[in-house]
């Protein structure tokens, strides 16, 4: 053994969306210097949408993704509405989108907690990996298995309802929708709501249950302080589909509000470092040191005054009596989570009991077009940004995509280091445990790794443990 | 062409199917009127019969001829849905797909688009040759049409609508070969010439190449031309025996998944 330190690599991760790969730096006493979460597949969505007509955008942009395509498609969509200067939507085009983006909300969520990340939670983060699967979550808890299933389908019915198909659809269109809800289509989908409610209320409580239980295990896992970031609506209140940019710090301190999308530039900046294609982006007044930031459904719930549907509100407020009005608790992001989905079948059941829905005025008026254009909105993993400059043929000439998995690389850069701090402690070999509490700690996050690299395909993990000289010394993968 | 040509009752056999026309008239036209399919692309009516994309190929007396040009006479039997010519068409239609940049997922004319439908229709869910990909030029300098020559299938609808219809001669071919590609009337592109966002050039265009601009995807899925019906029905519906077998599409109107 030389005394240079030591690099451990786990590849491929599993159970998230794209490609990943994550090393471990040991000094020569096998304490760890460095873990690096490395995203290694590029894609290049915003190079080649260059030249391509703006409202094609949220049809072609949304390919990025198989899991949040409705996320990309609305974003996308907002932005070409500013493009085309029909940026005022009719309650018709607005409700109608809102609906598909609370459908999504209610689907990814489901997926992540059900499909994804139950079968750690069920059967531990020590389980063998053959037992923590979707398909023992089945057999073991077939009630719960079933609910997640169909949860997740009633919201596909729903992007089905507004978009036209279930996955990569085309409702959104610039300055509006496509087309309406009709009064089967509705009448179908209120008929399963009360349901659907239900079951997203003791899923809220099934993500209380399990975090309160094991809150000494959890407390400490993958966390650390940190901002949060969201957007919110005009009072503070949660809105997932529009709004303006809010942070606070790690103790619930307001650091910005209000920001305007539009002007992302003068607040918002990304840094490159050369093992990742992945950026890291930071709040630019605060550097990259202190302005990192994390996102998503637990960013959310720390950033937001309140909830504006009154289960989710009661569900937010007990989440603070237990976790303090900021949590920088890494595995609450799941409770956080059910609280949001709770929120997006409420939301989904006063927008069914609309009638704006069966209205004809689909689409709005041109008023202003403009060259240049940047929409945000909250999808399932956090905030997402879209921004495009066209010239005057309307061609695309330029495009960056900001994704939630982004904003998180820091937090989740630095769960996975606290993670293997907490489990190497001077081994200089790959457990099995460290394996699957990397994963589990990655997982949290949601993350869509082909999304922030706009990659394609699976995330298989590959985990390195290099020496200080960069040798590896140990090696697994799983795919 | 006389008028007693035209006046002149005949005979034909498709597929085994006596059908009556007249003289001067196509075997295509023919087949129409008598509710049996032909698949066609550049074929397009009120214009011109072309013979270029080869998709309406059938055998007459036992040779090769494109349905779309050749006059039918008196006593022609015509094989129009063989094992043989359903293989030869499906084969024009894939490998119109491997030479331009087809890509139906963000295609606004999906579930309008012939090639499409057609590809369907043959059942093509996936292309058997490698892509080409080529380099193609979008011409997007005109305010409220684009050109998208990455979707050109050399049909030359629009040069024929232009000339025929528009009476203007907007559109035209250059180069040879691989190197064939759609040109305009002027060298600064289509905002030089003088086309009309409302030409029938435009609507002629049996793929994604000329759009009218800002109106992509404002059909919903479901309710495009071809969500509901295969591309091909329009004529099968028509007064006529129903199709014996096969060019009925091997894909549901809608398969899932479809663009």
């Amino acid at each position: 053994m030389t005394t240079s330190t030591k690099r451990i690599a786990i590849e491929p991760l599993s159970r998230v969306e794209g490609h990943g790969k994550v090393t471990i730096h040991l000094d020569p006493d096998g304490r760890v210097v460095d873990a690096k979460l490395h995203i290694v597949e590029f894609r290049g969505f915003e190079r080649f949408i260059q030249g391509r007509p703006y409202w094609e955008l949220p049809v072609l942009v949304q390919r990025l993704c198989g899991i949040c395509p409705v996320s990309h498609h609305l974003c996308a969509a907002k932005a070409v509405d500013i493009i085309a200067g029909r940026a005022q939507l009719t309650p018709t085009g607005e409700k109608m989108r809102r609906l598909m983006h609370y459908g999504q909300m209610l689907q990814s969520h489901a997926l992540h907690f059900f499909h994804l990340s139950s079968p750690d939670l069920l059967f531990g983060f020590e389980a063998p990996r053959d037992k923590r699967t979707v398909t023992e979550v089945i057999r073991a808890h077939p009630d719960l298995a079933k609910r997640g299933v169909l949860l997740r389908k009633y919201g596909q019915e729903i992007i089905l309802a507004t978009a036209g198909k279930k996955v990569h659809g085309t409702g959104a269109i610039p300055g509006g929708i496509n087309k309406n809800l009709r009064p089967e289509e509705r009448d179908s989908l209120l008929h399963e709501i009360e349901t659907i409610l239900g079951w997203a209320e003791s899923s809220v409580s099934l993500a209380r249950d399990y975090t309160l239980e094991h809150l000494e295990q959890l407390a400490g896992f993958g966390a650390f302080p940190s901002n949060h970031v969201a957007i919110v609506g005009p009072d503070g209140e949660m809105d997932l589909y529009d709004g303006k940019l809010r942070a606070v710090d790690a103790e619930g301190r307001i650091l910005a509000d209000q920001l305007d999308p539009m002007d992302y530039l003068d607040y918002l900046a990304e840094e490159v470092r050369s093992w990742s294609y992945m950026k890291f982006p930071f709040l630019t007044e605060f550097g990259p040191e202190r302005g990192w930031y994390r996102v998503g459904p637990l960013a959310r719930l720390n950033v937001c005054t309140r909830i504006d549907t009154p289960r989710a509100e009661t569900r937010r407020q007990e989440f603070q009596s237990h976790l303090g009005s900021v949590c920088n608790v890494t595995m609450a992001y799941h409770w956080a989570r059910m609280v949001e989905m709770l929120h997006a079948a409420e939301k989904i059941e006063q927008l069914l009991r609309d009638p704006d829905l069966q209205s004809m005025d689909l689409v709005a008026p041109v008023s202003q077009p403009s060259r240049r254009s940047v929409a945000v909105l909250e999808a399932p993993r956090g905030t997402l940004l879209h921004h495009y400059e066209v010239n005057e043929h309307d061609q695309v000439t330029k495009a960056n995509l900001i994704v939630s998995t982004t904003h998180n690389n820091e937090a989740m850069n630095r769960t996975v280091r606290r993670i293997a701090e907490d489990h190497l402690s001077g081994r200089k070999e790959l457990t099995e445990s460290l394996l699957n509490n990397v994963e589990v700690g990655i997982r949290a996050y949601d993350p869509c790794l082909s999304c922030a690299t706009h990659a394609l395909g699976q995330m298989p993990l590959h985990v390195a443990l290099l020496d200080s000289s960069g040798a590896t010394i140990d090696e697994r993968s799983r795919g | 062409m006389s008028d007693s040509d035209e006046a002149t009752a005949i005979q034909l056999i498709i597929d085994g199917t006596e059908v009556t026309g007249h003289a001067g008239q196509t075997i295509l036209e023919i087949a129409d009127s008598a509710g049996i399919y032909i698949p066609r692309l550049c074929w397009l009516e009120n214009l011109t019969p072309f013979g270029a994309c080869r998709v309406c190929v059938v055998r007459v007396n036992g040779r090769i001829h494109s349905a779309c040009t050749l006059p039918a006479t008196n006593g022609m039997v015509v094989e129009n849905d063989t094992e043989e010519l359903r293989g030869f068409r499906k084969n024009l239609i894939d490998m119109l797909f491997a030479e331009g940049n087809h890509f139906c997922m963000f295609c606004e004319r999906s579930g309008a688009c012939e090639l499409q439908a057609l590809a369907y229709r043959f059942g093509i869910t996936a292309p058997t040759y490698p892509a080409l990909f080529p380099h193609r030029e979008i011409d997007a300098t005109h305010p409220d049409i684009l050109i998208d020559r990455n979707r050109c299938v050399l049909c030359a609808r629009c040069i024929r609508a232009s000339k025929e219809s528009d009476g203007k001669g907007v559109f035209g071919f250059a180069g040879r070969g691989i190197q064939k590609h759609l040109i305009v009337s002027a060298e600064g592109g289509l905002a030089e010439t003088n086309i009309d966002a409302s030409d029938a050039a435009i609507s002629a265009c049996p793929t994604g190449t000329l759009l009218r601009k800002r109106t992509g995807f404002a059909v919903p899925v479901g309710e495009r031309p071809f969500d509901r019906t295969p591309i091909g029905t329009e004529v099968e519906s028509t007064t006529g025996p129903t199709p014996p077998h096969a060019s009925t599409p091997t894909s549901t109107p809608a398969p899932a998944g479809k663009e």
